[in-house]
């Protein structure tokens, strides 16, 4: 019976190494916890995929109100954009920082992370004022209430990502995140971070750059 | 020959929590165990259930006869909107989470959900979402917009204050769902015992693990189309104002492109359990279980295409109907191979007939004329004549009643010894299956007749003359059938716990992994860790030597995740910042509540991963 045992599918594949030691099995090999982000990604995309449709779906539809190249600084967002890019990058720095077992170089990667996203939103905040001042609210066209709700809506997840980075790097320096545990969990948390900075490519290209083209 | 007392033989495990469960109110309120989250969900469902059916009771009697004004405009408006979104919502949907909970990690040999915390939270923000929309009658009005808040009739200008509660509570219950679904898929992929491969997966698990897929990533549209009409009532954007250039379309792409995967969330649970019922009552194994699982899997992928049979009238163009019309056709073929199966399962069998095989047999032919007269409406032009009358409620109410509320009653009949370890009275039951069925081809089959004879959906009063008078009396007088029938349900349970017969570990001499345990099943579910060798490891360890599930000699080492007041804790944060936006059109200062919410989610969230589990 052994030998059946042990080579029946998903024996023995290691264990869950998240915390959640509910069961032991681990059936694809593949921590739960990564198995559920990629999961919640996916619904992710739903999400988006439905503000940024809606957005293109009342694309030039407004009865009144600025236009976007009216109150589209290419300028700003530019470099707001080139900002969360680089946190993409001390974000996948940190995540290899974890897997060579380096935590406080991790740790450091992380604030940096961190520090760039909360940048961008301050940047977003700043434009978001900016549009109001030039008469773009909310409640004045259907661009503005697209716009503002569709990107709304990516600040505050970028904001949710500053938050749970900034937890990390307390788990760290409080010693709650040991190095066996760090790596997949900094990891998911990477997954998370780079894919709101695709969704943010997304907006930038379709909604911002090919308003410039004519 | 080996027999399921074999397995009360193993050692008994070796325990350890890092916090022990207390006793009593605390334990309910803390538990993170799959089981008891399972049995608050079903208690909630049948709770909702007789709720949702008194709904409809009060305003079958204001159609009962014509002219009558027991119920009329928005009072009527009100308890159809409800009846529809406490039945879809409250009642059918955490029964199917409570059989979700309950039986999806016994049947792959698993000791709990992948997140067991993260559990907990789901149901406390579906609790929460639940007493936010009846939390209308109490501080408004029930939501008069149908339970299909069409934009912009839900919208400040013409739906009434109730729909505040409407959105609020269900931005909840989608996070519910969003975050169960994410659970779930990846207990049933990654939590299976040694051997239990994809194809060894009871038909049940299988289809709760496409359902997952199906509310993991239908209810976004919904929340996002819930978002816009929260931000039009509260803030005053302009999504669904058509003064300002809104298009009505808007709201019923996102309703749909999630209202249709959610049909399917409420069939595809049914179908499963009446795959796993029908094979242990006919004595045979279920016929063509790939094609069944399969079948449901294609299911699943082209229910996410068909959502415009809902808006063959709104005008989208005769490109879109037909793609439409197209997709609504071929979902009927993977339909039809299921219920061939059965019928494959039940032909040549040693049938014999307990409840739950009387449920699961009736569901066959009832959920086959929903499915004829659903097929109907893939054809886009007998869609114009037949939408928005009669014909079409009766269409839909054989598929949810005759089709998933008879697959879930199979559900509670064979599964409720295994919860309690209680039998339930067979001859009660019974005369709750004949009082149902009975009823509810009263109730709904003249429906079919007043849609073809013009009677519209959605009014409360019709003249005298208008030749409804009878088929409407007749559907009125079934509802009393059932409404008798689900309450001697509900006093057979009640009864039941006191003074059922003891169930035993496999009452019904089953085949699959839950029936493998004590019933009602220890905290650990199974004192050693199964392996599977077939996909009926339980029947084949009774009846093969060879695949005999081996009874280890040795303790099995057991860490179970502790309770924990977490999840009720970011809950109340979720609950706290959706309460906040609707005081927000009491007093504009009240939005702080949202904000002391916020630090409640980010706090409890740090709390959370910070406690050893």
């Amino acid at each position: 019976m052994s030998a059946e045992l042990a080579t029946a599918p998903g024996h023995d594949a290691g264990h869950d190494d998240h915390g959640h030691v509910s069961a032991e099995n681990n059936f694809l090999g593949l921590p739960n916890i990564k198995l559920a982000m990629w999961a919640f990604l996916g619904s992710e995309c739903m999400f988006f995929g439905s503000l940024i449709g809606t957005y293109f779906f009342y694309h030039g539809k407004s009865l009144g109100g600025p236009l976007p190249t009216q109150v589209f600084s290419l300028t700003i967002t530019s470099i707001s954009t080139f900002l969360l890019l680089m946190s993409s990058m001390t974000m996948a720095l940190a995540v290899d920082a974890t897997r060579l077992r380096k935590l406080s170089q991790a740790r450091a990667y992380i604030l940096a992370t961190a520090v760039l996203g909360a940048t961008f939103v301050g940047f977003q905040i700043y434009e978001f004022s900016q549009f109001v001042s030039e008469g773009l609210k909310l409640q004045t066209s259907l661009f503005g209430s697209t716009f503002f709700v569709m990107t709304g809506f990516h600040g505050a997840h970028v904001t949710v990502g500053v938050i749970w980075l900034t937890m990390l790097s307390m788990l760290i320096s409080n010693g709650k995140l040991n190095k066996d545990k760090a790596s997949v969990t900094v990891e998911v948390a990477g997954l998370y971070w780079h894919f709101v900075d695709i969704v943010w490519i997304v907006i930038f290209t379709f909604v911002y750059l090919l308003e410039f083209i004519k | 020959m080996a027999s399921v007392a074999d397995f009360a033989q193993a050692q008994a495990p070796v325990y350890h929590q890092e916090r022990p469960a207390k006793s009593g109110l605390v334990d309910w309120l803390t538990t993170v165990d799959h089981k008891k989250i399972g049995i608050l969900y079903g208690t909630a469902g049948v709770f909702w259930l007789l709720i949702g059916g008194l709904e409809a009771l009060l305003f079958r009697l204001q159609l009962a006869k014509p002219d009558q004004d027991l119920f009329i405009g928005t009072q009527y408006n009100g308890l159809v909107t409800m009846h529809a979104t406490t039945m879809v919502f409250l009642a059918v949907m955490p029964m199917i989470a409570g059989f979700s909970n309950y039986f999806v990690p016994l049947m792959i040999g698993a000791r709990d959900v992948a997140f067991p915390r993260l559990n907990a939270f789901s149901w406390y923000t579906f609790l929460f979402g639940s007493l936010v929309i009846n939390a209308s009658i109490v501080f408004a009005h029930f939501p008069a917009g149908g339970w299909t808040g069409y934009a912009p009739l839900s919208t400040r200008a013409y739906g009434n204050d109730g729909m505040d509660f409407w959105w609020a509570g269900l931005v909840l219950l989608a996070i519910s769902s969003m975050v169960a679904g994410v659970n779930f898929v990846v207990t049933i992929l990654n939590m299976r015992a040694p051997g239990m491969t994809l194809m060894r997966v009871p038909v049940l698990a299988w289809m709760m693990l496409v359902i997952q897929f199906l509310l993991a990533f239908s209810f976004p549209p919904i929340a996002v189309g819930l978002i816009f009409l929260a931000f039009d009532r509260t803030f005053g954007a302009v999504f669904y104002e058509t003064a300002m250039g809104g298009d009505p379309h808007l709201w019923q792409h996102l309703f749909w492109l999630f209202g249709h995967p959610e049909v399917y969330v409420l069939i595809l649970p049914s179908m499963g359990i009446v795959s796993e019922v029908l094979p242990v009552f006919a004595r045979r194994p279920l016929f063509g279980q790939h094609a069944v699982i399969f079948s449901g899997v294609f299911i699943g992928f082209v229910g996410f295409g068909v959502w415009g049979h809902h808006m063959f009238t709104a005008g989208m163009g005769p490109i879109a109907d037909a793609v439409f019309a197209a997709t609504t056709a071929v979902i009927a073929i993977p339909t039809g191979v299921k219920i061939f199966n059965w019928l494959g399962t039940l032909w040549g069998g040693k049938l014999t007939f307990p409840v739950a095989m009387l449920f699961a047999i009736s569901f066959i032919p009832m959920f086959t004329i929903g499915g004829l007269s659903g097929v109907m409406h893939a054809n886009a032009p007998l869609d114009l004549q037949q939408h928005d009358s009669y014909f079409v409620v009766a269409h839909f109410h054989y598929v949810l009643v005759g089709g998933a509320l008879q697959g879930l009653f199979s559900g509670i009949y064979f599964y409720f010894p295994k919860i309690t370890g209680k039998m339930l009275s067979e001859a009660l039951g019974k005369a709750h299956f004949w009082l149902f069925l009975i009823g509810m081809n009263m109730t709904f089959w003249p429906m079919h007749d007043l849609g073809n004879r013009g009677m519209p959906r959605r009014i409360y009063t019709y003249p005298a003359d208008a030749g409804w008078n009878f088929d409407n009396l007749l559907a009125t007088a079934g509802v009393f059938f059932m409404a008798a029938g689900t309450l001697i349900m509900v006093y057979n349970m009640l009864n039941s716990l006191k003074n059922g017969k003891e169930a035993g570990r496999d009452p019904w001499d089953a085949n699959t992994l839950e029936w493998m345990t004590t019933s009602p099943p220890p905290a650990h579910n199974f004192d050693f860790t199964p392996v599977v060798f077939s996909e009926r490891p339980l029947f084949d360890h009774k009846h093969t030597e060879d695949l005999a599930i081996p009874v280890p000699s040795e303790a099995e080492q057991i860490h179970m995740p502790s309770p924990s007041w977490k999840p009720l804790v970011v809950a109340t944060g979720a609950l706290l910042i959706i309460v906040g936006l609707l005081l927000f059109n009491v007093a504009p200062l009240l939005w702080l509540v949202s904000v002391a919410g916020a630090l409640t989610v980010v706090v409890g969230i740090y709390q959370w991963v910070s406690e050893p589990v």
